[in-house]
Formats: structure tokens, C-alpha cells, sequence
């Protein structure tokens, strides 16, 4: 594996952090190596480890276990031969277009005489030039990541990592800006011997680079690793994009599993309690209507971005909640309505809300919590106290977001109520026991 | 100018071992003043004040020196401590309980204290000096400790991976995202604590007490001579040359450094009105301070250059587990820990001195501060916030009473207090009316001003929606306007309650003519130890207020405070 133009090398590495006695893993177990000439992209859903795996990689943390070597020596802090393209840009604020780029060449001890003109060719190579003296809050997203783009490319690093560059952009800035970096790598204007670029965004993946590394999260581990021959510029709608877009989807959505292991188990219990994806009520719903309208309420997962206007990243958590719920079946990268979903998506308002709550109801999470309600006296519970009995199970700012979701879904089905003043969650009385509670 | 202004938030911290500690040390260090002070002498002679108009710039001098050596210890001990306090997490722990205690502990209460152990070890005029800057430091200091920390320790995650990625060693971090990062923040906190340094300095200018004459040369002892004597035209005349400074700093150093510092605000959106300096547009215009720029921008870059070949690059600061207890810092810790145990039993022991009588007399001088402050605190309440409202939500009245307001406001309290007590010291109850005023001056105008921005955040989408659901006044009031500046009157109004405890002190104790005038109080019992040398009694008053105040800040203020944020944000 030791070849020359070998530049990274990830050996058994996992990220572990602990929160009071409970550890959790960030990453695990993951193996790769990258070559000079490459393109790599790191995809996968929020959650799954890659912006981390792009900081062990370039140095700015440490990892709890395994080997990083770069050029087959260990690395030991940050990485000289690497820099960043960050997804908010990380420009300095108070600095102007050309101090940003040119701070970069000044830390590493250049004279003025040789990072001027340096930093001046890049910006005009980023299509900036007259906006060297302008201050990064004069400009729009994109061309501020213009600026992250030239800085990073100043110091003409070995490696060039991007964490997520386009995904604060709106769509055309993102657009263009894609096939310029394309267009300066491929034609080799850019001294970078390696792209390196973290994405949850699955057609920009299969846009840009020439090997996916696909992860999924809990824990957060490789899954999969493509190589994608399409010639460049690649086009979208042609058969060979769009089955490889199919085939990564078909990867992340997974495949629906007998019911028992789709639920998981509830907090406390042996094994891993499932964690509720952070989707809204309302876009479950508008997933569910969508697909009632299709023919046998069945689509293919690729091609509900463009339809829906969500992006890969929330629309795979929007399947995994109604996968959850019993309200549709994923198979093979296609996701198609069960009858209860189909019931769902045709009932009134009322109705959903029934269905939802008897669904929820279900949910090994749901029945612990409304256990340990009925269990207290007064039926409720306060904020602190359920969010630090999720703690046995999640790190602590998931259990803060696993209780936000709870208790959004719960107070829609009506299982639950949550007084904010109070910070505290109520057990609704159930449907059919009609009982007047007072205040 | 539509943000709070305060000294120090409360933070969210819970009372524990840290605090202890820290109260601990206070009385240890107290102990240890009162114990040199048992060697001060017994006569201290001040110095001779003119009250003609041609010693005035002299005077004025002096007091803008004594600020500035203040202010510049102040910078360095923030920048330090604060670097320190965000850095390394064991120094943390104890560092900012300490912030935390000592930004809320009337400063004022340590005057005598300090004056006279000082005055047993330096010469009489020097001690007086000292003690007079390092009074001045300790009020300054704090608030800007905290926003510093505060800027270190908020300074996004994102920046802090580019410095890293990008080299930077410590010397850039802290020229390229450190100093510019918390900029502006320190910058407005060295103006609060710039203003707040003129009520410690006169008080500290023209304290006397007993025997012994403390006062300096300058402004403060130059107001109160005048107000002594009589001089109605001397007064005025001081009155107006502190005015002018005060005025004149402002227009000259604070307004050009905020209009200079505009270019560190970390909004990524444009400013509808930046801040604006005549002065600043002169001083960019000149061709002197131009060429000045250039010759000083080569002497930047060698030394960058220097500092860059002889410091390594930085990765990113450690978290948590990663430091290492080391013997070194457990032995530090350990002896810190033994000296102050130390030094708190010995505070004990002096205070085992105290008789029950004292004590009782100490509970209700307490208490009548507390009264004093209360009534001090109505009455500023029940002005500023309908005048802060009229003003605040009339954008033309606004415009033109700002700047009234803001040399209304410029002007010292402890600066008026000669002038308050020629006013009503011939009154029944003269003193009393006098504190309460002092008091009153010290707090209006942070209420006011934070009403004021208050009523301007005021969104005018909810006041079209009060409008149009035709509330009449009351419930207008009740509805939007008091919920909406509920976190701007909690701000102001700690800030209030810290300035009338502090005037308590010059206050309720006051040699005015050659005669010793007092009112029932902790201020005054402080006073009465400190001429009569009853040195257990001082320590004891001097604690007692000190803990009064951290208490009534814990228990009422910041749960006002966690309520206004939690509640009553707009954002």
C-alpha cells in the first residue's frame, strides 16, 4: 500500500468522546487510503462522521484510536501539506478580499514581494479581481466562498479539503461555482495533488468526484466505496448519472427490515434504541400526499429532490421517519406507500391524527416515556429529568434533539403536552377516556 | 445607541466551592491590609488646594494621569487574565468565580482599607496615589476582564479551525482573531469602565477621614474644597472643567476608536449607521498620520516576520481531558489553598474581636443602607422609565436629547456630592436627603439609557398590531411596552443597585466645613472604623457589605435576569 503517490492513509481509526460515564463512538473502524490524482468524495447523512473524519485527516483533532499517516509518516498536528474550504466560509471578518488571502501566505513566512503578486493571481484566477480591497460582508455567498476558495489554494497545498463548500450557497451560486472548481482541476491549474471533499449532498458527489466513499451513521462507518467513470463535464440525465444517483440512495435509505429491528429497543434496554429522525410533522405529510398521487404510491428515491425541493440529506430522514411510522417500504432505492400510509395521506386532519398517535404509540422511545409519565404522579415529567434519562442512551446534545422531536410529535398526536414556562411534559388523557382534567 | 449597556452580566453559575474560596481570599487580603494598617499613622496631612481658574489644568491633569495609569494596568491585567482564564481550564475554575465575586463587590468599600495599609508602607503622598489607581483599576477592571474572556472564549469554531489550517502561531492568532474578534466588545467596556472610573477617582481624591487626610490634587479634592468653603463660583467652574474633559475624552479618544473599530463587528450584514468620529475623518485625512501609517506598517511587518520565524504554529487549543494535572500546579494549587484557609482563619479570629453591640449596629446600618438604596432605586425607576419611553419611542426627541442625556450623565456623581451638600445639609435630614440624591445621580442615567435602547428595540410591527387592536394606554403598557423593556430595566438596574451601594460609602459619612456629619448606616460604620481605628469593626462592616451585595445580586437580581432573558428577549 506504501506507493509513492500514496498521500493519506487511514488505518482502523475511530473517534470516541465521553459524556460523564457513557462513551459514545463517532466513528468507527474506518480503513482507507487516498491517492495523488484523486477526487474523493466523503458522502453521507448528517450525523455519520465525515466532518470529523476531515479533521482527523487534516490534523485539527486527534483520533481516539487507529493510524493516520500522511505520505506514510504519522501525523502529528496539524497537517502542512492540507488546507480547508469551509462550509461557512470562515473568512475574517475584518479583514478585506486580499488580506484574507494574503494572511494565509504571511503565516507561513512569505515577503511581501512574493505573496502579493500570489495572492493577487488567485483571486483573479477565482474571477474576483476588483473586489480585492472589498470586505467579505460586501459579498454574496458565492463569491465569499470564492474568496474561502483562493485562500485555501493560495498556499498551494498538496491536499485540498472541502467540508461541505456548496452546501451554504443557493442553488445557481452552487451551480457555478461546482464546475469552476472542476474546470480548475481538471485542467491542472490548481498545484493540488488531491481533492478531498465532504458532502451529504448525493448528486453533487456523483457531479464532482471520481470515488465516493459513502458512510452511514450510527455509528458512523464506511458502507461503501465507488468509483464513478463518467466522463467530465457530467450530465445529470443521462442513464449512467442518474442509475448511480439511484444506486447510492438504494445504499443510504437502506432496505425496510422486519418490523422488530426497525424499532430497535427502548432507552435502557440491551441494545440500540433507535434514534427518531428530526423530521417536521408537516414535510412527513407532504412526503406521504406526494406519493399518494403517484401511480401504486410508489417513487424512486433519486428523483424526489428535484419533485419535493428538499435535499438528499432531509429527504432520507423524511423516509426513515415514515419507514418508522409503518407508512411506507423501502426497497432497492424505491419507496412505495404501505395501506396504512396510503390511509394517512387520504385522511382528515383529525384522522392523521389519530392514526399518528396509535403509530407513535408503537415506538419503543414512546412507550418508555409514557410509561415513566403514567408512572409519576401528577402524569408529568420535567424537561431536565426525561432529557437526562436520554443521556444513558444518547450523547447529551442528541438527547436534547431526540427530545425536541418527542415532544413535536407527541404534542401533534395529541399524546403528549408541553408547557414551556414549566418545562414540563404532561401525559395527555388517551382518546376515548374522556376525562375533563383541570388546570 | 440600541444596546444594553452594563458592567458584568450574572452569569448563570451556581453558588459553590469556587465562591467560597474567593470570599475566602477576600477576607484573608483584608486581614492583611488592616494588619499593616495597624501601623499607619495616626495623622495624615493632605495637601494644600487653589481655587483659582489657573490651577484648574493643572488639577485637570493630574486626574486624567492618575485614569490613565488606572486604565492602562487595567488593559494589561485584562489581556492577561483573560487569556489565561480562556485557556487553561484548571486556572478557569478559580479565575472566573473570582471575576464573577469581585465585578459585583462595592469597590468603594475597599477604599479605606486600602488607604491606610498603603499609607503604613509608602510614603504619605504616594500612598494616597497608589491608593487612588489601584482603586480606580480594581473598578475598571472586572467588566473588562469578562467581555475579553467572553470574546475568547466565543470566538466560532470555524475561525479558530482556519487559524489553525492556515499556521498561525500565537502572536498572529492574537493580532489576526483574538484582538480583532473582541475588538468592539473591549472597546465599550473600556468606555463604561472609563466613566465609571471618575466616581471612584473624585471619591478617591477627596476621601478624609479623622485625623487623617487622604486627599490628592486634583479635580475631586479641588470640587469638594470649593463646596466646603463656600465658593459658588469655584464649584461651578470645576464642575465645568470636569464637564469639558470628560466631553473632550470622549469626542477625542472613545468616538474615534469606535469609529475606527467599526471594522471588526462580526456581522456579515452592512450597518445601516456605523458609528462616526469628526475627529477620526480628520485624522485618516491627514497627510502626517498617513505617512506615520506607512513608516509604522514596515515595523509591523519585520516584527511579524521575527515572530513568525521564532514561534511555532498553533493546532487547535486543547478541551478538557487533554491537560495533564502536573505536580507543579497541584502544589500551586495546594499552597494557594492553604494560604488562603490561612488567612481566612485569621480574618476569623479578628472578627471574634467584634462585640454583639457592633454587630447589631452593623445589622441596622445594613439595613438602612438598604432602605436608602431602595427609595434611591424607586425614584429613578419611577422617572426614567416614562421619560426613557417618551424619548425612546420619538425618533426626533430621541436625536436631540441623547446627547443631553449623555453629559448629564458624564458628569461623576461623587464629583456632585460636594455641591448636594450645600445644597441640603441645612435641611432636616439634610444628610439623609443628600445620600439618597448621591445615590440617585450614581443610577438614573444606566436606567435610563437602557430604557431608552430598550424602547427603541421595541419592533414596530407590534406596534402597529398594539395600534391596531386599539389598546388603550394601560393595556398598552402592560401588554407590549413593559414586557418588551423588562431585560433593558433588569440590566440597567443591576448596574443602578452596585452604584448606590458604592455611593453609600462617601455618602452617609462626610466631613463637610470642618464639621463630621453621619447618618445611620454601613457606609458610615465603615467611615467611623476607619477614623476611630477600630480595625475588627472595619473588616467586619467592610465584609458584611460585601457579602449584603453578593447576596442580594445572587438572589434577586440574577433570577430577574435569567427570567428576562429566557422570557422577554426579542431576539
Amino acid at each position: 500500500m506504501n506507493n509513492s503517490n500514496t498521500l493519506v492513509q487511514l488505518v482502523n481509526v475511530e473517534q470516541r468522546y465521553s459524556s460523564g460515564r457513557r462513551t459514545f463512538t463517532a466513528v468507527e473502524n474506518v480503513n482507507f487510503t487516498m491517492a495523488e490524482g484523486e477526487f474523493v468524495a466523503l458522502l453521507g447523512p448528517s450525523g455519520c462522521g465525515k466532518s470529523t473524519l476531515l479533521r482527523i485527516i487534516t490534523g485539527l483533532q486527534k483520533p481516539s484510536g487507529g493510524r493516520v499517516l500522511y505520505r506514510g509518516q504519522p501525523l502529528t498536528g496539524v497537517n502542512p501539506h492540507a488546507t480547508i474550504v469551509f462550509q461557512t466560509f470562515a473568512l475574517f471578518p475584518w479583514f478585506s478580499v486580499l488580506e484574507n488571502v494574503e494572511i494565509a501566505l504571511k503565516a507561513r513566512g512569505l515577503p511581501p514581494a512574493v505573496r502579493l503578486p500570489r495572492a493577487m493571481e488567485l483571486i483573479d484566477r477565482v474571477g474576483l479581481d476588483g473586489f480585492e480591497s472589498a470586505y467579505p460582508r460586501e459579498l454574496s455567498g458565492g463569491m465569499r466562498q470564492k474568496v474561502g476558495f483562493a485562500r485555501a489554494m493560495a498556499v498551494e497545498p498538496e491536499l485540498l479539503c472541502l467540508d461541505e463548500p456548496f452546501s451554504a450557497l443557493d442553488v445557481l451560486s452552487a451551480e457555478s461555482l461546482r464546475s469552476e472548481l472542476i474546470e480548475l482541476w481538471l485542467e491542472g491549474k490548481i498545484p493540488t495533488k488531491a481533492i478531498l471533499m465532504v458532502t451529504h449532498n448525493i448528486e453533487e458527489a456523483i457531479m464532482l468526484a471520481g470515488r465516493i466513499i459513502v458512510m452511514d451513521k450510527g455509528p458512523g462507518r464506511i458502507v461503501a466505496d465507488l468509483s464513478v467513470d463518467l466522463p467530465y463535464p457530467r450530465q445529470r440525465n443521462t442513464p449512467a448519472f442518474t442509475a448511480l444517483v439511484d444506486r447510492v440512495y438504494a445504499l443510504l435509505a437502506g432496505q425496510t427490515q422486519a418490523e422488530h429491528i426497525e424499532l430497535g429497543s427502548a432507552p435502557g434496554e440491551p441494545g440500540t434504541t433507535r434514534p427518531l429522525p428530526q423530521v417536521s410533522i408537516n414535510n412527513l405529510t407532504g412526503l406521504l400526499e406526494y406519493l399518494s398521487e403517484q401511480e401504486k404510491g410508489h417513487a424512486d428515491i433519486y428523483r424526489l429532490p428535484e419533485r419535493l425541493g428538499v435535499d438528499s440529506d432531509e429527504l432520507l430522514r423524511l423516509i426513515e421517519a415514515a419507514e418508522l411510522l409503518g407508512f411506507v417500504h423501502v426497497s432497492q432505492g424505491d419507496v412505495a406507500l404501505t395501506p396504512l400510509g396510503d390511509t394517512f395521506a387520504d385522511a382528515s386532519i383529525l384522522a392523521r391524527k389519530n392514526i399518528f398517535a396509535v403509530r407513535i404509540r408503537r415506538l419503543p422511545i414512546f412507550k418508555w416515556l409514557i410509561t415513566l409519565l403514567r408512572a409519576s404522579e401528577s402524569r408529568s415529567l420535567g424537561w431536565d429529568v426525561v432529557r437526562a434519562a436520554l443521556e444513558l442512551e444518547f450523547p447529551p446534545d442528541e438527547a436534547e434533539r431526540q427530545l425536541d422531536t418527542i415532544v413535536d410529535w407527541g404534542r401533534y398526536a395529541e399524546v403528549l403536552a408541553y408547557d414551556d414556562d414549566k418545562a414540563l411534559i404532561t401525559l395527555e388523557p388517551e382518546a376515548g377516556v374522556l376525562e375533563k382534567t383541570g388546570t | 445607541m440600541p444596546q444594553r449597556l452594563t458592567f458584568g452580566m450574572p452569569s448563570s453559575r451556581r453558588f459553590g466551592y469556587g465562591d467560597l474560596f474567593v470570599l475566602l481570599a477576600i477576607a484573608g487580603v483584608l486581614y492583611l491590609g488592616l494588619r499593616f494598617a495597624l501601623t499607619a499613622p495616626d495623622e495624615v496631612r493632605g495637601p494644600e488646594i487653589r481655587l483659582t481658574w489657573t490651577a484648574l489644568p493643572g488639577y485637570a491633569a493630574l486626574s486624567i494621569g492618575r485614569m490613565a495609569a488606572a486604565y492602562a494596568l487595567s488593559f494589561l491585567f485584562t489581556i492577561v487574565y483573560g487569556y489565561v482564564a480562556a485557556y487553561n481550564r484548571r486556572a478557569e475554575m478559580v479565575m472566573m468565580p473570582l471575576l464573577d465575586v469581585l465585578q459585583s463587590v462595592p469597590i468603594l468599600s475597599f477604599l479605606p482599607v486600602v488607604l491606610l495599609s498603603l499609607s503604613a508602607l509608602l510614603p504619605e503622598g504616594v500612598a494616597a496615589e497608589f491608593a487612588a489607581i489601584v482603586l480606580i483599576f480594581t473598578s475598571q477592571v472586572w467588566n473588562m476582564t469578562f467581555a475579553w474572556y467572553q470574546a475568547l472564549t466565543t470566538i466560532s469554531k470555524d475561525l479558530r479551525e482556519a487559524s489553525a489550517i492556515f499556521r498561525f502561531n500565537r502572536w498572529l492568532r492574537l493580532k489576526w482573531l483574538e484582538l480583532p474578534f473582541g475588538a468592539i466588545s473591549l472597546i465599550w467596556n473600556s468606555m463604561m469602565s472609563w466613566a465609571g472610573g471618575w466616581f471612584f477617582l473624585m471619591a478617591a481624591e477627596s476621601y478624609t477621614v479623622g485625623e487623617r487626610d487622604f486627599r490628592l490634587p486634583g479635580l475631586g479634592s479641588f470640587l469638594q474644597a470649593a463646596a466646603g468653603q463656600g465658593d459658588l463660583q469655584a464649584l461651578l467652574l470645576g464642575i465645568g472643567a470636569l464637564v469639558l474633559v470628560v466631553v473632550a475624552l470622549d469626542q477625542l479618544v472613545w468616538r474615534p476608536l469606535l469609529a475606527w473599530a467599526d471594522r471588526f463587528k462580526l456581522e456579515m450584514v452592512e450597518d445601516q449607521a456605523p458609528p462616526t468620529s469628526w475627529f477620526y475623518d480628520l485624522l485618516s485625512d491627514s497627510r502626517l498620520i498617513q505617512r506615520l501609517g506607512a513608516s509604522l506598517a514596515e515595523w509591523n511587518e519585520r516584527l511579524d516576520a521575527w515572530l513568525i520565524h521564532r514561534l511555532k504554529p498553533l493546532g487547535m487549543p486543547e478541551t478538557q481531558s487533554s491537560q495533564q494535572w502536573t505536580l507543579l500546579s497541584i502544589g500551586v494549587i495546594a499552597a494557594l489553598a492553604a494560604a488562603v484557609g490561612y488567612g481566612g482563619l485569621l480574618a476569623g479570629r479578628m472578627l471574634l474581636e467584634v462585640t454583639p453591640a457592633q454587630w447589631l449596629e452593623l445589622g441596622v446600618g445594613l439595613g438602612a443602607t438598604f432602605l436608602r438604596v431602595v427609595i434611591a432605586m424607586a425614584i429613578a425607576l419611577a422617572w426614567t422609565i416614562p421619560v426613557g419611553v417618551a424619548i425612546g419611542s420619538n425618533q426626533r426627541l430621541a436625536r436631540w436629547l441623547q446627547p443631553v442625556v449623555q453629559i448629564a450623565a458624564s458628569v461623576p456623581a461623587t464629583a456632585l456630592f460636594p455641591a448636594f451638600l450645600l445644597i441640603f445639609l441645612n435641611l432636616p435630614n439634610g444628610l439623609n436627603i443628600a445620600a439618597i440624591v448621591l445615590m440617585l445621580t450614581g443610577t438614573q442615567w444606566y436606567l435610563l439609557f437602557n430604557v431608552i435602547a430598550g424602547a427603541l428595540a421595541i419592533p414596530q410591527d407590534l406596534k402597529h398590531t398594539a395600534a391596531l387592536l386599539h389598546l388603550k394606554p394601560l393595556a398598552r403598557w402592560r401588554i407590549l411596552t413593559l414586557p418588551a423593556l423588562f431585560p433593558y430595566i433588569v440590566t440597567g438596574a443591576i448596574t443602578a443597585s452596585g452604584g448606590a451601594w458604592n455611593a453609600s460609602i462617601v455618602a452617609e459619612y462626610t466631613e463637610f466645613g470642618g464639621q463630621v456629619r453621619s447618618v445611620t448606616g454601613i457606609g458610615a460604620t465603615i467611615s467611623h472604623a476607619t477614623a476611630s481605628g477600630q480595625y475588627a469593626l472595619l473588616l467586619a462592616a467592610t465584609l458584611a457589605m460585601i457579602l449584603a451585595v453578593i447576596a442580594i445580586n445572587r438572589l434577586l437580581w440574577r433570577r430577574l435576569y435569567v427570567l428576562a432573558e429566557e422570557r422577554f428577549r426579542m431576539e
